[in-house]
């Protein structure tokens, strides 16, 4: 097929689908079926569930897990929407247990504290599809290489600031518009450059875009953070803390989602933007130490 | 005077991409519809797979339900998966509004969560042609749970309807974007006048 999953399994491509049917959507991240109703009703495409959002567990520490399967299990009952979890990074017993519980998606993101700061979970094994995060290409595709089947742009989450997920995004371009310039005998010294798979450099050089989705998430607070990722080619949009940490949830909800709709057209993003009260108040991610910042876990 | 065969695909979220990609590759110009400005240009639209309760509730804000309404009296719709739930007289697990363009009953989610995704072969019959078989990709799929005797059934799986057909009107509640075959695509440009143009112009 045109956009070359031929190579794919069966398996795989029923995972690549449900990312395909997200695009140009929200997926905002819940704590309560409470909060996963308003996500619905605002016009979310998929929930994220997790124990604390992002603002939270930084302001708070400690050690960040998989949500509780009782708390999950509400908001998959209160939903007609896919349901997406959280695991921690390398915690393949938290990712069985999600799987188990039966929910759409399962993120293994770095919002939660690694438990493995060597080994990502080995997610081809797995039914249940895999979203995971990355800083740059080589990264997005070690984890396609594992078997995740949507990428998305690490940011810098619960900060509300929008910088690390555009340099996330722009550096995944840059080397993907680098890779469809190289001639076939470069392939291979890239694919070490960058420390990925050759098969999937190839994939690159062949189709100018990554062989499963490119959604953004970290740090998006506002329609026009929104819709400023989107004109950099992400597909769709993750919102953590930006919407439950935010004056008004629901309209601010529904304004992100009419900005990743209309991203491209300034007189609807101008409408969506008007009167949504104040954003979460947020961290510059440059006053963060370096020790503080979420996007150097997993590797 | 032929007029271009410009296809519209529903823009407001979903698996718009992948219809774009097959109608250009079958020399149809395909274009994003967001507004209902741009239906006018549009010899048929199909409304892609995505989330059902997201198209509702943008249809709201832009007030486009009326205008999809109006444009399916004239012209051909085909919807895919949520589409056809959007386009459904009645739908349930849970119930939500729908446009009622086809008088079909809708069960959302019907055979379970992405674990139970899952991809089929069954055979599609068009009218006026013999049977071929058809790839299905079901991913999170409706199913359709009760149809009035004047839609045409073009493919069943598991004892319920996948394909339909209602007037100028198709729904699938598979992913045909997702499969090789060009079948479907094919049929629903034929409804959108391509053969009948072709005729006339003669």
């Amino acid at each position: 097929m045109e956009n070359g999953t031929g190579w794919m399994s069966e398996t795989m491509r029923l995972k690549v689908g449900l990312a395909e049917m997200l695009k140009g959507g929200v997926i905002m991240d819940v704590v309560t079926a409470e909060h996963a109703k308003i996500a619905e009703d605002a016009g979310a495409v998929a929930v994220m569930a997790l124990e604390r959002v992002p603002a939270d567990i930084r302001r708070e520490g400690g050690v960040a897990r998989m949500s509780d399967p009782a708390l999950i299990e509400a908001i998959m009952n209160t939903v007609s929407i896919p349901v997406m979890a959280k695991c921690r990074i390398g915690h393949f017993a938290e990712a069985q247990i999600l799987q188990e519980q039966g929910v759409d998606y399962i993120d293994e993101s770095e919002v939660l504290t690694p438990a493995d700061e060597a080994h990502h979970v080995a997610k081809l094994a797995f039914k249940t599809p895999f979203v995971c995060g990355a800083t740059n290409l080589g990264e997005a595709l070690r984890r396609i290489g594992e078997g995740a089947t949507m990428i998305r742009t690490k940011g810098e989450a619960g900060t509300g600031d929008i910088i690390e997920a555009v340099r996330h995004l722009r550096a995944i371009n840059r080397d993907m518009a680098l890779i469809a310039q190289l001639s076939e005998m470069e392939l291979m010294a890239e694919a070490k450059r960058l420390q990925a798979p050759y098969e999937l450099v190839r994939y690159v050089h062949e189709h100018g875009k990554l062989p499963v989705p490119k959604f953004t998430a970290g740090g998006v607070a506002t329609p026009a953070d929104a819709s400023l990722l989107m004109q950099l080619g992400a597909e769709a949009v993750f919102v953590g803390s930006g919407i439950f940490k935010a004056s008004d949830p629901p309209k601010r909800a529904h304004a992100i989602v009419k900005a990743v709709t209309h991203y491209d057209k300034p007189g609807e993003l101008l409408a969506a933007s008007k009167g949504l009260g104040t954003p979460m108040s947020g961290i510059a991610v440059g006053e963060l130490a370096d020790e503080q910042k979420l996007a150097v876990r997993g590797w | 005077m032929a007029e271009p065969m410009r296809i519209g695909i529903l823009a407001l979220q979903g698996d718009v991409a992948l219809h774009q990609a097959r109608l250009a590759k079958l020399s149809v110009e395909a274009v994003p519809v967001r507004g209902a400005d741009e239906l006018a240009a549009c010899r048929g639209l199909i409304i892609p797979g995505g989330e059902s309760t997201t198209f509702l509730k943008l249809l709201e804000a832009y007030a486009l339900g009326d205008p999809l309404v109006a444009f399916a009296r004239e012209r051909p719709l085909w919807g895919v998966c949520a589409g056809s739930i959007l386009m459904a007289a009645q739908v349930q697990n849970p119930a939500q509004h729908a446009l009622a363009i086809l008088p079909i009953t809708v069960r959302r989610n019907a055979y379970g969560r992405q674990n139970e995704s899952f991809i089929a072969t069954f055979p599609l019959r068009l009218p006026g042609q013999g049977a071929l078989e058809q790839e299905g990709v079901f991913i999170r799929a409706p199913q359709v749970v009760a149809w009035q005797p004047e839609v045409a059934v073009l493919a069943e799986y598991g004892g319920t309807p996948v394909a339909l057909q209602y007037g100028h009107h198709l729904a699938t509640t598979f992913h045909p974007e997702l499969a090789e075959a060009e079948t479907m695509h094919r049929h629903f440009l034929a409804l959108c006048g391509g053969e009948r143009l072709a005729a006339s112009s003669a």
